[in-house]
């Protein structure tokens, strides 16, 4: 028993175990309601590939083959490619995260230099402000100007090396005892070798987390790749989707395999790493 | 001493080692946050005093924040993305509370599966779940929803295109998908209330909705005020569900805030225009932020 909030029962196992199976049921029956668009979509998208007349489709299809997933590849040359591209855009954003926020965060953290406290309340301060006043200027930035248009640096470069990311290992590498670092320098280490050999292996799960989050942003971010592609070839697996989408608006199965196409990577990646992903949700709001 | 402080304030301005260091650590997230936030929002702010082209802009004073100001759409959408946020941050609050409480008295192992359970829907994409809650939502007899009605006896609804239902549906989706972190975080904070008061209140023949009442939620204020800002924050940025599922019809009943200012600049090319309509809203935002803090923020403390 984890809180004492329900114990008054404790001493009378029949009430528990009654309590207890009566809210088990009522969030099964939730959580059902809550997958159920998921299941649905798994369902239909092994469903036949072509219109449905309008009342004749039910919960479930009569019959099941891979045809709508055909039709889903079919669509594009381009669409294993919108795959690829959405992984070396999310991997190469969360490699550059790892490192750089990681470091301005140990360095927020642990190193007192000037400016530091300056720097930091910017950097809270960007997180509150909203996408949509960032967003024209990059785009006339990287499209306009820089005319970058279809190239993966404009696909990466805006993401980097987020504020919220150089937030969350701050408030983590600050929770390492000091003395830790003061012992390393004065056996003569530098800031780096400190950073890379002692702060580093300390972190891993927050560099997990840190990992995990930033790519499933990246994977499942439709605004930005939307503004700064327009060739097929270029788009990521979400804009392709939505492309889809807007062309086959009256094929649900299609549809269907389209969206576990674009979810299916992020669901094995969640059931693989379950632990990082649910700690990731508290790490983050601790201390927000 | 007298010649000591001058010695002292020299040293505040010398360069040491841990500048230098701070300084390297810091060089590349820095170069970034430069270009890519500190850069785009002093040139959003320009730019919405600008008629924006792309060789040479012309100045216009506060022209923009003036055809926003008298524009009945400009106040349409923040009346739809205050209904929306007034009605789905809320409610999503007491569901995700009310399911955090129930999962509370299981095992560790049991409170995981749930919490998986819940956050799976957070996994997917925005415009995956647009897409799946779109044939949810279809208006034929087949839709899922309309078979619930028919079940029900109820007459079948066209849920995204009659300005009777659109907004209840983006409603409906919203509430019915996204609580998984906010019930991650609820249990996080009922597990850290301290057992001494429930056994306090239990000797004192507190019943559970007492014990609810009195310990709990007060003790979860800070996690509500979290999750309430955070909450309004997003909510006022919403613009997937919109775009994707009613394009903001019909008759602009669902136009958010965010898909108004993603029209103006990217299907019009109002730069200008879309600029201070972005710069209002951070205000509003940052409004509501301060307002949410000053109200609950003086007994949150205990």
């Amino acid at each position: 028993m984890a809180s004492g909030l329900y114990s008054q029962h404790l001493r009378n196992p029949k009430v528990r175990v009654a309590r207890n199976l009566v809210m088990g049921i009522f969030l099964f029956f939730f959580a059902a309601v809550v997958l159920f668009p998921l299941v649905y979509m798994l369902a239909w998208s092994f469903g036949p590939a072509q219109e449905m007349s309008s009342g004749s489709y039910a919960i479930f299809p009569k019959t099941w083959s891979l045809d709508s997933y055909k039709h889903f590849f079919a669509s594009s040359q381009y669409s294993v490619k919108w795959l690829w591209n959405s992984f070396v855009v999310a991997a190469a954003t969360v490699v550059s995260n790892v490192i750089f926020a990681s470091m301005a965060g140990y360095a927020f953290a642990k190193v007192r230099f000037k400016g530091s406290k300056f720097l930091f309340f910017l950097i809270l301060m960007a997180m509150m402000i909203p996408y949509q006043v960032t967003q024209v200027p990059l785009y006339i930035l990287f499209v306009n100007k820089f005319k970058m248009t279809n190239t993966f640096t404009a696909l990466i470069l805006p993401g980097c090396v987020t504020s919220y990311n150089i937030f969350l290992s701050k408030q983590f590498f600050s929770g390492i005892p000091t003395s830790l670092i003061e012992n390393a320098k004065v056996e003569g280490a530098t800031q780096f070798r400190i950073f890379r050999s002692i702060i580093l292996p300390l972190s891993k799960t927050v560099l997990a987390v840190m990992a995990i989050n930033t790519f499933m942003g990246n994977w499942n971010t439709f605004f930005w790749p939307f503004l700064v592609t327009s060739k097929e070839s270029m788009y990521t697996i979400q804009v392709g989707l939505k492309t889809f989408k807007f062309a086959n608006g009256t094929l649900l199965s299609p549809m269907m395999a389209g969206a576990t196409i674009s979810a299916l990577p992020m669901f094995v990646l969640f059931f693989s790493l379950q632990k990082y992903f649910l700690e990731g949700v508290t790490i983050g709001a601790v201390k927000g | 001493m007298k010649s000591k402080a001058p010695t002292l304030r020299d040293r505040r301005f010398r360069i040491t080692l841990e500048d230098l260091n701070g300084w390297a650590f810091i060089a590349v997230a820095m170069a970034v946050f430069a270009v890519m936030t500190i850069y785009p929002v002093i040139s959003a702010v320009i730019t919405s005093f600008q008629n924006y082209k792309p060789f040479g802009a012309e100045w216009v004073q506060f022209d923009n924040y003036k055809t926003a100001l008298t524009n009945d759409l400009f106040y349409k959408s923040i009346r739809n993305t205050a209904v929306y946020t007034l009605i789905t941050v809320p409610l999503s609050l007491v569901i995700a509370f009310s399911v955090a409480v129930m999962i509370l008295p299981f095992q560790r192992k049991t409170q995981s599966v749930f919490k998986s359970l819940y956050y799976i829907p957070a996994v997917a994409s925005g415009v995956a779940m647009s897409v799946v809650w779109l044939w949810l939502y279809d208006s034929s007899p087949s839709g899922l929803f309309n078979q619930v009605l028919s079940f029900l006896h109820l007459p079948t609804q066209n849920w995204l295109s009659s300005s009777k239902t659109a907004m209840l549906s983006l409603i409906l989706m919203s509430l019915l998908s996204g609580q998984g972190s906010s019930i991650i975080i609820y249990i996080a904070a009922l597990m850290g209330i301290d057992n001494t008061y429930f056994e306090a209140a239990e000797l004192d023949g507190a019943t559970f909705f007492q014990k609810l009442r009195y310990i709990v939620v007060p003790l979860c204020k800070p996690t509500t005020l979290f999750l309430l800002v955070t909450g309004i924050i997003n909510s006022f940025q919403v613009f997937m569900n919109a775009y994707m599922m009613t394009g903001g019809g019909p008759d602009n009943n669902t136009t958010m805030i965010g898909l108004l200012i993603f029209n103006n600049a990217f299907v019009y090319g109002k730069y200008g225009l879309a600029c201070a309509q972005a710069i209002m809203l951070a205000i509003v935002i940052a409004a509501l932020t301060a307002i949410q803090f000053k109200v609950a923020g003086d007994d949150v403390e205990y």
